[in-house]
């Protein structure tokens, strides 16, 4: 007999975490909204302790038995499963809970890739957004979030797509021209920004003009655009190269204000030749030392 | 058998003491190649040999005092001037580098006057670099004395050099931005050459990278060696082989050497670029001037490196890409002149070449890179 009453005390212990224990009284909501206010009676008398432990948040309090326990709007902010404890001397009641994210969206993580891509490139950009709560849980339920996208021009992409897990996704094309385009993404009247850089492609053509100052040539180069008409960027590396008589002389000059420009002796029978990245530009035969 | 012991004892003494007259009354000349030998040497200018390797031991032990004092044409100029032709000026290479040692080579002598071809090996933080002198020694009464070859640095005459600069500022992503707030885009490169050699007992990588963004990288190449089971064999970067700091559209080759590794153990090669953005500046400009090959036996590429902004350059890297008739890499090879750049004034370089490869190089492109006190570009 007293066997059995051991192999029984063993069992309820074992089972206490899992609820088994739990008696009527001690009645948990199976689902608690993220920050907001609730109580829980509880049965018996004398002190007991209460621990909830649950993802990121864990309190314990000392409650008396037979009253009701209140957590305010404070204490519970992180959605995820939760277990409750109540010891009393050796007894312990146990209860399991869901704190979810509140239904009204408070925030937006937008992630907009990449931050600078080459003008004209089909949905080359893409924008993701995870809708949160006041208390930055992710709201799984479906939720609407319209993207635009405002390019240099003064043209607007915009797109609509809805969560799914909390999270939304499109796919947007580059400007047309480069600069700056701004990439909105909106949820109810929360918005949310990110900058994006439309940048111009290779020079088109490369093309150097010369004159002659003393023993020195200058050579500079027409400002440098794009297939698209677009001025390619400052400080894109210009390599200019001039060749004589079994010798070379390179300078790699930046651009500056559209341009690039460098100075190198005059060597007679030289040709001068003036390349950006892969593109190659003209060449110039220098004679008679001009 | 105790009379055997003293005869013993009595060689050993004679010998020793035969030794140490030796010793003193000829002493090891190969010594002299050492900076760092006694100063007992530095007393004896006998010979002309003697007076040269007198010098150059004082300048490998910096005493530039006792260096000058002894020199034949010290008139021609000053302590300082000959202090700063050896150690250089403005935050260069030279700077910091120690004489690790000296070949001394006599070209021709008559009774009054020999001549010496010297070369010093500088040691520096990016290797060894050699400064050949011709030194002219001539009999002073009963000694010699070295007159010292000075090489005046190029004064930059006082003038206004307008430069419209040209530079990058980033704005990163702070410790206080909150998780999904994006940072700035890393710029993009690609790896637009690779060519893998076998070469000295080991592989050598040669590549080349282009930074295809519109904004400066800092760049690195790693690279591994994978076996036929997918096994890595060896990983490397390529450490100072390397321009790291790419302007927009700018190549940079890349060399990455492993050593005990065989071309034929190797299936395949992965190679990982990176980059990072970085504030830079598009200045100084460098023109990189008579830029010309040298054949065997000196194989080599030699030219001047002109500074054509208005700031001294302390220290410039020269890396080169050797290519076949081909057009494929078949070296990438630097050096580091050890002098600054000054504005507007030309600084020679030679990059070495192994002789195998000097008869297979058909064009070359050369780069440089250059470091100034508080800023790399």
């Amino acid at each position: 007999m007293k066997r059995w009453a051991t192999a029984l005390c063993g069992l309820l212990s074992l089972l206490a975490p899992y609820g088994l224990a739990q008696p009527s009284a001690w009645r948990f909501p199976p689902t608690v909204q993220a920050g907001t206010a609730f109580s829980v009676q509880t049965s018996g008398s004398g002190p007991a302790t209460l621990y909830v432990v649950g993802t990121g948040d864990a309190l314990q309090r000392s409650v008396q038995l037979g009253q009701s326990i209140a957590f305010s709007s404070e204490d519970l902010r992180n959605a995820g499963h939760y277990v409750a404890l109540l010891v009393a001397g050796t007894e312990t009641q146990s209860a399991q809970f869901d704190v979810v994210a509140s239904t009204q969206p408070a925030g937006l993580s937008f992630i907009a890739k990449p931050s600078r891509l080459p003008v004209n490139q089909v949905n080359g950009l893409s924008g993701v957004v995870y809708v949160l709560d006041a208390f930055r849980n992710l709201l799984v339920q479906p939720q609407r979030v319209t993207f635009e996208l405002s390019d240099p021009s003064g043209g607007t992409q915009s797109r609509v797509a809805t969560t799914r897990n909390g999270v939304a996704w499109v796919k947007m094309n580059s400007a047309t021209k480069a600069g700056s385009s701004q990439f909105r993404a909106s949820s109810g009247d929360i918005r949310v920004q990110r900058a994006v850089l439309n940048v111009p492609g290779e020079p088109c053509t490369v093309k150097m003009n010369s004159h002659g100052a003393g023993q020195r040539i200058v050579l500079e180069t027409d400002p440098l655009r794009d297939c698209n008409g677009n001025a390619v960027p400052d400080g894109t590396i210009v390599t200019f190269t001039e060749v004589y008589g079994g010798q070379q002389t390179t300078v790699d000059v930046p651009l500056k204000r559209g341009v690039a420009r460098t100075e190198l002796l005059a060597r007679s029978r030289a040709v001068i030749s003036v390349a950006s990245g892969v593109v190659m530009g003209n060449e110039i035969r220098v004679t008679g030392g001009q | 058998m105790k009379r055997g012991g003293y005869l013993l004892a009595l060689v050993l003494a004679i010998a020793t003491v035969g030794l140490v007259v030796v010793g003193t009354v000829w002493p090891n000349q190969s010594a002299a190649a050492n900076p760092d030998a006694g100063a007992r040497l530095a007393s004896g200018s006998s010979s002309p040999q003697d007076a040269v390797n007198t010098l150059l031991q004082q300048i490998g032990r910096r005493d530039w005092s006792a260096a000058y004092s002894g020199l034949a044409n010290k008139n021609d100029f000053s302590e300082a001037e000959f202090a700063s032709d050896l150690t250089g000026n403005y935050g260069s290479l030279r700077t910091y580098a120690l004489l690790d040692g000296f070949d001394v080579h006599p070209l021709r002598a008559s009774t009054d006057e020999a001549q010496f071809r010297a070369n010093l090996r500088w040691a520096s933080v990016v290797g060894t670099f050699d400064d050949p002198r011709d030194l002219r020694v001539v009999r002073k009464g009963d000694h010699w004395q070295v007159a010292w070859p000075l090489m005046k640095e190029a004064r930059v005459p006082p003038q206004v050099i307008p430069v419209n600069y040209l530079r990058w500022d980033v704005i990163n992503r702070g410790p206080q931005d909150d998780w999904g707030t994006q940072d700035v885009e890393a710029p993009h490169v690609r790896i637009v050459a690779m060519h893998p050699v076998d070469r000295g007992g080991g592989v050598v990588i040669l590549g080349e990278l282009l930074n295809e963004d519109v904004v400066p990288a800092f760049v690195t190449v790693k690279a591994a060696l994978l076996g036929a089971n997918g096994a890595t064999l060896a990983t490397e970067d390529s450490f100072d082989k390397i321009s790291h700091l790419l302007l927009p559209k700018q190549v940079s080759p890349f060399r990455i050497d492993f050593r005990n590794v065989r071309l034929s153990q190797v299936d395949s090669v992965h190679i990982q670029p990176s980059s990072s953005l970085v504030s830079a500046s598009a200045d100084p400009v460098i023109g990189i001037e008579s830029q010309k090959l040298n054949p065997v036996p000196d194989a080599s590429l030699t030219g001047e490196l002109l500074n054509q902004s208005g700031q001294v350059v302390n220290v410039a890297h020269v890396i080169g890409t050797f290519y076949d008739g081909n057009g494929q890499i078949v070296w990438v090879a630097d050096s580091y002149p050890s002098r600054a750049l000054l504005p507007q004034t030309p600084v020679p370089f030679a990059i070495a070449l192994p002789a195998d490869v000097s008869s297979k190089v058909a064009s070359y492109h050369v780069m440089t890179t250059s470091y100034r006190s508080g800023h790399a570009q």
